[in-house]
């Protein structure tokens, strides 16, 4: 089972308080009506699944209750960073600073 | 034709009490209670009104005269009158800065108490309850077993676990069979 | 009494874990006796009893071989009775207790006279690979033969076939230090953690703590014996307050950020368990650090027939002689590769049994080894190896031979043979925290590395052989400071070989895996075959995958394939061990999760009133709900006909607790529903209600359900039973990351209000006397209304409201009250001739209304549009969830599959449930399917059978006939509406 750091509550908690809630930053535009069809497929159904860091949306669901984001290593299964819902997405020089 | 008054609520932890010596279990009584979910702005206002300073940091809470804040998230406190039934919690007035729900009746609750209390709760709840990592005052959302509960502790050895009603079952029999291995 | 017992092997001078009180027990339905301590293994060997099992595949007799958790032969069935009896327990682990019963496994009609064993005689069949070149073909071959076959012959043991009665637990703990293994190194470590003030757990898997130190009598800890010096460590750490020592518990799994899975056996070895006690308790170690001192495996030498009965490791014997105080024979032939044996030979030698003579597979051992032995009178012959047993039940004579001579031999009479190749470090719990074990070219064996854990190895497992530096390496492991001791008579246990096979791996059955009968000679067809990796080797051998997971087998054979592919040991690889690290029973992981709490059971306020009234239930989610009344003589069809008929003439009472509720708060609460349904929230008028569909992004229904306006600021939202968690999840992810300006909050509401529906044209009757507050009348409250009043003088939220089709209302009530609501609704309800209604009803009303239910007849690619809900899909607002989803061009594509009612030709038929439709039924196999059926009833009310389905093109073929081909029959139907009862929806408004 793993640790997770919430932001919100600023310390580690185990897995089952939490739910993963997919990939982060997948922007859903304002004007969502105007989208082709290749955004909005590229928007709502297409999904990066890599070997190696995953920047994804997890909810502390039976804690805090809040959405956030997290980098995450699929293969050590290592989170290196969670941070705010609405923060920015980390540099690619930060996730291989986290990575060292 | 005349409109029959209902004056008692039943709970449905009524009449649940469990000692073995090492952990007791023991129903709450009904108390007031409100979901409140706020900006800084209305958590503020809305504790001056209660008389309680609203908690801000995670896990914390704040009481006084029967009354208790806990922070459940950053903008959401569970609050309690101990001493009061019904809705006594809820605002007359409407504010553009925070919702407060009367939740009274969804949630029940225990105390649990005594020297197994803490490995009662971790037969099936994974925080740590030390007291140095979980100590008097804190207060916080968790699981214990497949339960979504609220955790209070209010002593050195006493909790208050707080759940929606309809998990009374099981949450009884889980802490009952757990009661029964807290000896260790 | 048919008891045999002599314990003609007991040893008195020894075995510091027996005491004096006599233990009985049954193995193969025979009475022993044993001694307090013994473990079922030495309990028989001090009976002489060495044949304890078959070998799986060629049912061989096969002995007892190690005196720990890596026994790979002697696993028993053990029972209390019938329902406590488990399979595949250790002989070397099981403690005796009076009363226990031990049944030898793996063998028909007895453990001396085995039918399969005819298995061993077709042992060419059965080489490496068999299962992949014999069950390929054909394919229904697997289902009638193979798989039968292979069923049998991989059960090892018998599952109980009652239900478990223990009880089992979990805990979750937490402490700065975790110490698994609790021999020298472990002890070390804990006290020098805990004398630094560290919360401490120290574990292991046999019944008392000291390790390898209790079976070496030799050894002086500054003068002290292992046992004495244990037996203080011990004391000492039971008299800290911040160390837990869990005895008899097994360290079965290393997960990610040291969450480290223990078993602790708390009543196996029991005669008479405390009913309180949990059998066992699984616990679940969050550690600030793991010291992993799991200590060392010996491993046996590789030779033909290496596995009579009678032969064993030799650390085992040593075990069994001065823990248990058992000699393994009385005429004991020894064959090593390694010192350690010799100590184990020079122990049985003084209690007086013949040590016939030593084989050493090496060419050279020491002086001072030469001089002792001699001492002893124990003749020694190095560079010669074991080529051939005999004995059929029990090893009686080995012959022996130099490596260098290609004939001639010498024979020796044992009764036992003793061997030894070396001592494999355990690397599982470090392999399991993802460490990569790294080897060691100077003693041939595999070290741990670094790990990505906060972990550290110490003692045996860390290949550290002196005690002396183990003192020094636990302690400063955990950052403390030891002196190291003065030790005398430490015998390391590094030297030996890995691979050992005296002769060519060809000759003979030279077993490398005894658990799976896995040979030398199969390691080599395997690599023959072009098996080059050892993982390769392993699948196609079974070489290590056994219950316990090659803890013998798996150095040599990778050492046995390195060698015949000429590659250094390294680049073969070692297998990647996994948890857990000995089988670990279900009921350990299942803990407290059985029965009444392995899943919660949701139950409304009204539950108990319902149980009282003899209603049957369904589960619905995790609730329990009413699904009919029945009163005496119904059935189920009965019930439901009567119900939704009352209901139709007169009126019903329903439970509708469980409905989902939230409460949507805030001043921009209206902009929220606007966005999170697709229907238009602004128009809707405070004390109105309105139906209100959710989809995903996709466009597809995700629920639906009413929703009363309250105030300009405050929503009372109602979901399905099943959604109510989910829908949560959806509103709160876009109001913390979609749109966070929005000042509404959302607030679960379902357990606050219990929620009672009156339906019915008597429904206004019932509940008017109990409402206050608000006036009721048609015109005052039309249907869509909802009021805060009171009912029965409590608060109460009222809405005027039907999911039957009939003038209805839901009255919520606060949870605590409503029982007592509901006892006053039906006080009035039953005199008026209504009845109380179930969910089957209420399904059956609510179809013949066509209404749908989200899940059913929708299934997460059900457009608004397919359902026949474009009403409720708002043309003009900007935004919404779904709007850009359903303009997708598969969405509006035509020929989709659209809702449609269906009327069976013959109205006394009712369709099934899920069944397909056809246009054509003559059509030849396998037919174009349609459309389905998503709901199917019978309606009293209509005195037909109707349902709903999803049909392609449905609107456009209203009226045609079309076909629902099942197994014995076809069955007409004709395309409708769905709406089958008052399709002017008059009712409603009565
Ligand atoms: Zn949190």
């Amino acid at each position: 089972m793993l640790l997770i750091n919430c932001p919100y509550c600023e310390d580690d908690r185990p897995e089952l308080e939490f739910a993963n809630a997919g990939e982060a930053h997948i922007h859903r535009p304002k004007d969502m009506a105007d989208m082709s069809d290749e955004a909005f497929e590229a928007m709502f159904f297409i999904r990066d699944n890599p070997k190696g860091v995953i920047l994804e949306r997890w909810r502390h669901a039976h804690g805090c209750g809040r959405f956030f984001n997290a980098v995450r290593h699929t293969v050590s299964d290592k989170f290196l960073k969670t941070y705010m819902a609405g923060e920015p997405r980390p540099s690619d020089d930060e996730i291989t600073e986290l990575m060292k | 034709m005349a409109k029959p008054a209902i004056a008692l609520r039943h709970t449905p932890t009524e009449g649940h009490n469990f000692a073995n010596g090492v952990v007791s279990v023991s129903t709450a009584a009904p108390a007031s209670r409100i979901s409140l979910r706020a900006t800084p702005l209305g958590a503020n206002s809305f504790g001056k009104s209660l008389g309680l300073d609203l908690p801000k940091k995670p896990s914390g809470s704040a009481a006084k005269g029967g009354k208790f804040a806990l922070w459940l998230g950053p903008d959401e406190w569970l609050i309690i009158d101990e001493k009061n039934q019904d809705i006594s919690l809820v605002p007359k007035t409407a504010s553009t800065q925070l919702s407060a729900v009367d939740i009274s009746h969804r949630n029940a609750a225990y105390f649990i108490s005594g020297n197994g209390a803490e490995n009662t709760l971790n037969a099936a709840c994974p925080r740590n309850l030390s007291l140095s990592e979980f100590p008097v005052g804190s207060a916080t959302r968790t699981i214990f077993g497949k339960a979504e509960v609220v955790l209070y502790r209010t002593q050195n050895n006493t909790f208050r676990m707080e759940f929606w009603r309809s998990f009374t079952p099981y949450v009884w029999g889980l802490l009952l069979d757990a009661a029964r291995d807290s000896n260790n | 009494m048919n008891s045999t017992s002599q314990q003609a092997f007991r040893v008195k001078a020894r075995g510091s874990r027996i005491g004096a009180r006599s233990v009985s027990f049954t193995f193969d339905g025979k009475t022993f006796e044993g001694l307090e301590g013994d473990t079922l293994a030495s309990a028989l060997l001090a009976n002489g009893v060495h044949l304890m099992g078959r070998s799986f595949k060629y049912h061989r007799p096969r002995g007892v071989l190690a005196a720990g958790v890596e026994e790979p032969n002697a696993l028993m069935q053990i029972s209390r009775d019938n329902s406590k009896t488990t399979p595949n327990v250790r002989a070397s682990v099981q403690e005796i207790y009076d009363g226990m019963k031990a049944q030898s496994q793996n063998r028909y009609p007895s453990l001396n006279f085995d039918i399969g064993a005819v298995n061993n005689l077709l042992s060419p069949v059965f080489v490496a690979g068999f299962y992949y070149k014999t069950f390929k073909w054909p394919a229904v071959a697997w289902d009638k033969l193979y798989e039968p076959f292979i069923r049998r012959a991989a059960g090892l043991g018998e599952a109980p076939t009652e239900q478990d009665p223990d009880r089992y637990a979990n805990r979750f703990a937490h402490c700065d230090v975790l110490v698994a293994g609790g021999g020298a190194a472990g002890l070390i470590a804990a006290k020098a953690a805990a004398d630094k003030g560290k919360s401490v757990i120290l574990c292991d898997e046999n019944p008392e703590f000291g390790g390898w130190l209790l079976s070496d009598t030799d050894i002086r800890i500054d003068g002290q014996t292992g046992e004495e010096w244990s037996a203080e460590m011990v004391r000492q750490l039971l008299a800290m307050d911040n160390v837990r020592l869990l005895a008899r518990t097994t360290c079965v799994g290393y997960f990610q950020q040291n969450m480290v899975v223990l078993n602790e056996r708390v009543t196996e070895h029991l005669s008479r368990p405390n009913v309180e006690l949990p059998r066992e308790r699984m616990w679940q170690v969050r550690a600030g650090k793991v010291v992993i001192a799991q200590g060392a495996i010996e491993r046996h030498m590789v030779f033909p027939d290496n596995d009579r009965p009678g032969i064993m490791l030799a650390g085992a014997a040593q075990t069994y002689l001065n823990k248990y105080g058992v000699a393994v024979g009385a005429n004991v032939g020894v064959y090593t590769a390694c010192d350690s044996a010799y100590a184990a030979a020079f122990d049985l030698a003084e209690e007086g049994v013949t040590i016939p003579v030593v084989i050493d597979h090496r060419d050279q051992v020491s002086d001072d080894i030469r001089a002792q032995a001699k001492e002893f009178g124990i003749k020694v012959i190095t560079g010669a190896h074991v080529y051939c047993t005999t004995g059929k039940l029990r090893v009686n004579s080995m012959s022996i031979r130099h490596h260098k001579a290609s004939s001639g031999s010498e024979d020796f009479e044992i009764d036992a043979l003793i061997t030894c190749s070396g001592w494999t470090p355990s690397l599982h719990l470090y392999s399991q925290s993802r460490g990569k074990p790294q080897w060691d070219e100077a003693t041939r064996r595999f070290l741990p590395g670094e790990s990505p854990q906060e972990c550290v190895s110490i003692g045996s497992c860390n290949g550290t052989d002196e005690l002396a530096d183990i003192f020094v390496e636990a302690a400063e492991a955990v950052g403390g400071k030891a002196q190291k001791p003065k030790i005398e008579d430490d015998v390391p246990t590094s030297s030996g070989m890995v691979g050992a096979t005296g002769t060519s791996a060809d000759k003979g059955k030279a077993f490398v895996d005894f658990q799976n009968d896995v040979t030398a000679k199969d390691i080599a067809l395997a690599v023959r075959e072009g098996m080059h990796s050892i993982e390769h080797v392993k699948r196609y051998t079974t070489n290590g995958m056994a219950t316990d997971q090659g803890k013998l087998s798996n150095m040599h054979g990778l050492a046995i394939a390195a060698k015949l592919l000429d590659k250094p040991i390294p680049q073969v690889g070692l297998t990647t061990f996994r948890a857990p690290y000995t089988p670990t029973t279900f009921g350990s992981f299942v803990g407290h999760a059985r029965g009444a709490l392995f899943d919660p059971t949701r139950k409304t306020p009204i539950h108990e009133w319902a149980v009282e009234q003899g209603a049957e239930f369904e589960p619905v989610s995790l609730w329990n709900r009413a699904r009919y009344f029945p009163k005496a003589g119904e059935t189920m069809d009965d019930a439901v006909d009567r119900e939704c008929q009352t209901v139709r003439k007169t009126a019903g009472v329903f439970d509708a607790s469980t409905l989902g509720k939230i409460e949507v708060v805030g001043p921009d609460a209206a902009a929220f529903m606007n966005i999170m349904y697709t229907n238009g929230w602004d128009k809707l008028r405070p004390g109105r209600a309105k139906y209100g569909i959710m989809c995903r992004d996709d466009g597809f229904i995700y629920d639906d359900g009413v929703v009363g306006k309250l105030s300009s600021t405050r929503f009372h939202v109602t979901t399905t039973t099943g959604g109510a968690a989910r829908v949560l999840n959806m509103m709160e992810d876009f109001t913390q990351t979609e749109f966070p300006e929005m000042k509404v909050w959302l607030t679960s509401t379902t357990e606050q209000w219990a929620t009672i529906a009156v339906q019915g044209p008597k429904a206004r009757e019932i509940v008017e006397p109990l409402v206050s507050g608000v006036n009721i009348a048609n015109e005052k409250f039309p249907h869509m209304s909802v009021a805060e009043c009171q009912v029965c003088g409590v608060p109460a939220r009222l809405f005027r409201i039907s999911f039957t089709g009939e003038l209805g209302f839901e009255i919520n009530v606060p949870a605590d009250y409503g029982r007592a609501v509901w006892e006053a609704v039906w006080a009035r309800a039953e005199p008026l001739g209504a009845c109380a209604y179930g969910t089957e009803a209420m399904h059956v009303m609510r179809a013949e209304k066509g209404f749908i239910i989200v899940g059913q007849d929708t299934d997460g690619t059900v457009t608004p549009h397919d359902a026949g809900l474009s009403w409720a899909v708002a043309k003009s607002k900007p935004d919404f969830v779904g709007k850009r989803g359903l303009q997708r061009p598969d969405l509006i594509a035509k020929g989709r599959r659209q809702l449609i009612g269906l009327k069976t030709k013959d109205p006394k038929k009712v369709l099934q449930e899920g069944a397909q439709i056809v246009a054509d039924p003559e059509q030849s196999i396998p037919m174009k399917m349609v459309g389905f059926v998503t709901s199917s009833y019978w309606s009293g009310t209509l005195d037909q059978s109707i349902a709903m389905a999803m049909l392609e093109d449905g609107n456009a073929r209203m009226g045609e006939t079309l076909y629902v081909p099942m197994p014995d029959e076809t069955i007409e139907v004709e395309v409708t509406g769905t709406v089958f009862y008052d399709p002017k929806g008059e009712r409603l408004h009565g």
